[in-house]
């Protein structure tokens, strides 16, 4: 049934936040840390254990595989609530405190990703593994 | 007659959220098509009109949700908000290939080290060059820079005045949009094509919604890697801001 799938994705969430809020309190960060991505790791373990037992099939994973597609509609609704005007309107140490920052990261990212040894792993294979992968 | 449809549009505020949407979507789907032929990705597009939609509410409203704040639209509060957004995020991990997502285990953490750092110094220098003399002042813009909730988590920790607050949210807002924005029409000087790539960009960009948005907008199948590392970010700002970094700034201007 395809709400196993995502009774499982919803079972990861939670137990990710609640894990991301426990470690911030233990470390007194006042926030939560890492929640989403405790909760990502716990989804890839979950989804490995149950398909090594064949308890994987294809309509519960279509449970979680809705949740994944949806994920760009999200981002825009999400992009939609933004305040954007307080950020247009802040004036200039806001506006090139943040241009500064974003030119250092992009510069770095960059000097860091022509590092990547190129070697087999050319552009197009790299996509056509990630392809072949999902599938 | 009006009355009906907005009462109906009010009390199904989240499915209205997902036909709003939808209709952004093949909106921008088309202009991509048409007008770019392909060149810029549509859901770029979409996030811009998503944006432009926000400006809007926000110029109605004069509130601090964009679009959500009219009432009409209040389900794009619910549809966008943290809670589906996670949720969300948390599948697309379904897509993760263990393997690739060790190889990059190491260089993940360095660019989140670096993409907690490096903002920070260069927010810090900035509030400096402004004129602000105070170690709380500078951490807490600094903070903005690294994502917008660091800086206000920070200021609260370390007792910032709200006006100092707001201008660090406002840094990290603008740096969320612009990533949002920048991402696509970068990602070939950032070499955003591999599993590995992204990570370093998910560490090293910060906020979620940036990263999130703007991998969105150049190759979904990257979203997964680029979250996974930038989900940490906030939490090691959050962490290090009001501690390390407060110090750090502290012993530095006096």
């Amino acid at each position: 049934m395809i709400i196993y799938g995502t009774a499982l994705l919803a079972v990861c969430h939670l137990l990710g936040i609640f894990l991301g809020d426990l470690l911030g309190a233990l470390l007194g960060a006042k926030t939560n840390v890492g929640g989403v991505g405790i909760a990502m790791i716990l989804l890839i373990c979950a989804r490995l254990w149950l398909h090594k037992r064949g308890l994987m099939p294809a309509q519960t994973e279509m449970g979680v595989a809705f949740w994944g597609a949806m994920y760009i509609p999200v981002v825009v609704a999400m992009a939609a609530q933004q305040n954007v005007v307080s950020a247009l309107r802040s004036g200039p140490v806001a506006l090139l405190a943040a241009f500064a920052s974003v030119l250092v990261c992009a510069g770095c990212i960059s000097l860091i990703n022509r590092g990547e040894r190129p070697a087999p792993d050319t552009e197009a294979d790299a996509e056509a593994r990630v392809a072949t992968q999902r599938a | 007659m009006l009355e009906l449809l907005e009462k109906t549009a009010k009390h199904n505020g989240l499915v209205l959220a997902f036909a709003l949407v939808g209709l952004v979507m093949i909106v921008s789907m088309q202009l991509s098509r048409r007008l770019t032929f392909g060149r810029v990705h549509g859901s770029a597009i979409a996030i811009l009109i998503g944006l432009g939609l926000a400006y809007w509410g926000g110029i109605q409203t004069g509130g601090q949700k964009g679009l959500a704040d009219v009432t009409l639209f209040a389900g794009v509060g619910l549809m966008g908000g943290a809670m589906l957004r996670d949720f969300a995020i948390v599948a697309t991990a379904f897509e993760v290939q263990v393997v690739e997502a060790k190889k990059a285990g190491l260089v993940g953490a360095v660019a989140l080290m670096l993409g907690t750092v490096l903002p920070f110094i260069v927010g810090a220098s900035v509030a400096w060059g402004f004129g602000y003399r105070d170690a709380v002042s500078i951490t807490t813009i600094g903070a903005g820079a690294v994502t917008y909730i660091v800086g206000p988590v920070t200021g609260a920790a370390i007792g910032a005045s709200s006006e100092i607050m707001a201008l660090s949210i406002a840094t990290g807002l603008v740096k969320a949009i612009m990533v949002m924005v920048g991402t696509p029409m970068a990602a070939r000087f950032l070499r955003l094509s591999t599993p590995r790539s992204a990570m370093v960009f998910g560490g090293l960009a910060g906020t979620v919604s940036g990263v999130s948005a703007g991998l969105a907008a150049t190759d979904r199948r990257l979203v997964p890697y680029g979250a996974l590392v930038a989900t940490f970010h906030t939490g090691l700002g959050c962490l290090l801001g009001p501690s390390l970094l407060y110090f750090a700034t502290r012993s530095l201007v006096g």
